[in-house]
């Protein structure tokens, strides 16, 4: 009963999970994923998007690493909810990243639910959806997967790596594994370790989801359920962190929803209650339950310096990647101090880095949105690395 | 008085001067302080352009000495062109960053036209010649017979074009005369160099004349400064 209370399509989250709208790269048990968990993932597969042309020398390809909730389908229709792609602001004709110049790839993460193998994915040995047998992943095992993808499209070398957030961590992690794979990299509103206050957020959504009766210990595509409530309380608590107390109060006040006075109720009196239960609910029709557990844990789990001995700075030791770091004023989620320790590394390893904190009263949703003075930097920092590269 | 357009560029916020050197010196053009500057600064060097504005000076290091230029600015839009010409610029302030640099890890240290508006000049002094060999200071001579007489006969803090915002309303909050200057220079130990005063057309006051000279002609001082 409770699959049919919220509107909205049909879940089409196993299709899209194994069989995607997007192409697929799909690699044999012999090409397995070696993940940091100790565990070969094989047989597995990409799902991505690509926008552009490659150019003849094959040095145009940016790559865009998409955020906790996002997906590939950065710049066109998504297939599930019909909306424009997530970062059409930034990608597209004419846009900073350029796709009449560049060839941009956006791969969805492993762990993901859009058809990269992830915990909705059938499992071959059991022929059931993996949910909890699924590994553990990282964040560098999201790398690592896209590096086999940037392999099998026959890339040498990537011009730009971007990203935000969880974007931007998979765009450290990048610069630091292959840092001659990578001409220039922009992590954008991201750090280089996932802090305590953070963990303690994505633990309270990870306890939502559990706590749904329907998560049946992660079995409910088995049993025809859906964890619905316990996601869209994850994702409210969640959207929260995305925001600013500035831009709530501006956008919702105290205003109420279509009332003229409280209704002595736990209606949604409120305006920011009602916007909050409608991203609740609209998130759900898209993304899978198990697979927020798996990625916010990947994100949990990244510190990029305990792989170089708790030193940042050797992350990037020596590295020819020409940086471009960009923070936000009201982000308190990746807060501008998180980019300057990144700047920091990046100055103290002798790579090449710019860095600009943007004004914003967005929060950390500020990267996604109409930033002018995001578009700016990243342009003249695009054009002068794509010249430095001979891309015309 | 100053009146040539190729004069020392107005002493205010970066944004400010950017965005008047944008106006009065094309890509070019470069400004005789930053030919000056350039021909102190040894071929293929580490460079760190502290206050570096929109980057038109590091861009002309990169271009003529083909140095390995850092910059850090407190203007966005700093930044932004910085950005823009390829150079690797942050953001950040001359008070409270350099601190974050190690000894040692670059051959310059510049600081032009911003001594004047930092909060701990000889704390930032010290510490452009700790993470640097050397240093390249430049910065508006409050002893410039400009200056003089506008608060010795006139009574008034100069407002001029050199200095165009009036008192309640500068960045600059630490002005210094040249004299001044070399006195912090010998009180840190510090060996100077060079030592340059350009005048009002932007060209040297001529080498060989007394520091009083240079302290009243000169409207900026330029000092190539290292270690002791």
């Amino acid at each position: 009963m409770n699959e049919h209370s919220f509107r909205g399509p049909a879940p089409t989250h196993r299709s899209e999970a194994d069989e995607p709208t997007s192409p697929v790269q799909r690699f044999a048990a012999s090409e397995a994923l070696v993940l940091d968990a100790g565990i070969a993932l094989g047989p597995w597969q990409i799902a991505y998007q690509t926008y552009g042309e490659l150019n003849p020398d094959r040095s145009n390809a940016v790559l865009v690493c998409h955020a906790l909730t996002g997906d590939q389908h950065v710049a066109n229709i998504h297939p599930v909810t019909g909306k424009p792609g997530w970062w059409e602001t930034l990608v597209g004709p004419g846009r900073p990243i350029d796709t009449e110049r560049f060839f941009v790839i956006c791969a969805n993460v492993v762990g993901g639910c859009m058809g990269t193998t992830g915990p909705a994915s059938g499992n071959p040995d059991s022929g059931r959806p993996w949910a909890l047998d699924f590994p553990v992943v990282t964040i560098r095992d999201m790398v690592r997967a896209q590096k086999m993808l940037i392999d099998r499209l026959g890339i040498p070398s990537l011009f730009c790596v971007v990203g935000g957030s969880m974007g931007g961590m998979q765009v450290l992690q990048w610069a630091a594994s292959y840092p001659d794979r990578v001409f220039a990299a922009m992590p954008i509103a991201t750090g280089a370790r996932h802090s305590a206050q953070n963990i303690a957020f994505h633990e309270v959504g990870r306890q939502a989801v559990m706590a749904d009766p329907d998560w049946r210990r992660g079995r409910y595509l088995d049993e025809g359920v859906r964890p619905r409530k316990g996601l869209a309380v994850a994702r409210m608590g969640a959207h929260i962190t995305y925001l600013s107390e500035g831009a709530l109060h501006r956008k919702f006040g105290r205003t109420l929803q279509d009332r003229d006075a409280p209704t002595f109720t736990f209606d949604a009196d409120f305006q920011i209650e009602s916007y909050l239960r409608y991203q609740g609910i609209s998130f759900v029709e898209r993304f899978d339950p198990n697979s927020y557990l798996y990625v916010t844990r990947a994100m949990d789990y990244f510190d990029l310096s305990a792989d170089y001995g708790g030193t940042l700075a050797n992350a990037f030791r020596g590295s020819p990647t020409r940086f471009c770091v960009i923070s936000f004023t009201s982000d308190w989620l990746f807060p501008t101090r998180d980019s300057r320790a990144i700047v920091h590394a990046l100055n103290a390893g002798g790579a090449q880095v710019g860095f600009v904190e943007i004004e914003s009263d967005k929060g950390h949703d500020a990267f996604l949105l109409e930033e002018p003075e995001m578009f700016a930097a990243a342009r003249g920092f695009l054009d002068a690395a794509a010249s430095a590269r001979g891309i015309a | 008085m100053s009146g040539g357009t190729l004069g020392p560029p107005p002493v205010n916020s970066a944004a400010v001067a950017a965005s008047a050197q944008g106006r009065q010196v094309g890509e070019g053009h470069p400004r005789k302080d930053h030919l000056l500057v350039a021909r102190m600064v040894e071929p293929g060097s580490r460079v760190l352009d502290v206050g570096c504005g929109d980057g038109l000076l590091l861009a002309l290091l990169r271009q003529r000495r083909s140095v390995d230029g850092r910059g850090i600015e407190l203007s966005r839009e700093g930044v932004s062109h910085s950005l823009a010409r390829g150079l690797a610029v942050i953001q950040g302030d001359a008070d409270t960053d350099l601190v974050d640099y190690p000894d040692d890890s670059f051959d310059y240290v510049i600081l032009s036209q911003t001594l004047q508006a930092t909060r701990q000049p000889r704390v930032v002094l010290e510490h452009m010649l700790r993470i640097g060999r050397r240093a390249i200071v430049s910065f508006p001579n409050f002893g410039h017979w400009r200056v003089r007489y506008e608060i010795g006969v006139r009574g008034r803090m100069p407002v001029t074009e050199n200095l165009p915002q009036p008192w309640y309303d500068t960045p600059n909050i630490h002005f210094c005369t040249i004299r001044d200057f070399v006195r912090l220079c010998r009180e840190l130990g510090v060996q100077i160099e060079q030592a340059h005063a350009l005048g009002a057309s932007g060209d040297p006051v001529r080498v060989n004349l007394p520091w009083w000279v240079w302290n009243l002609f000169g409207q900026q001082g330029i000092f190539l400064l290292r270690r002791g």
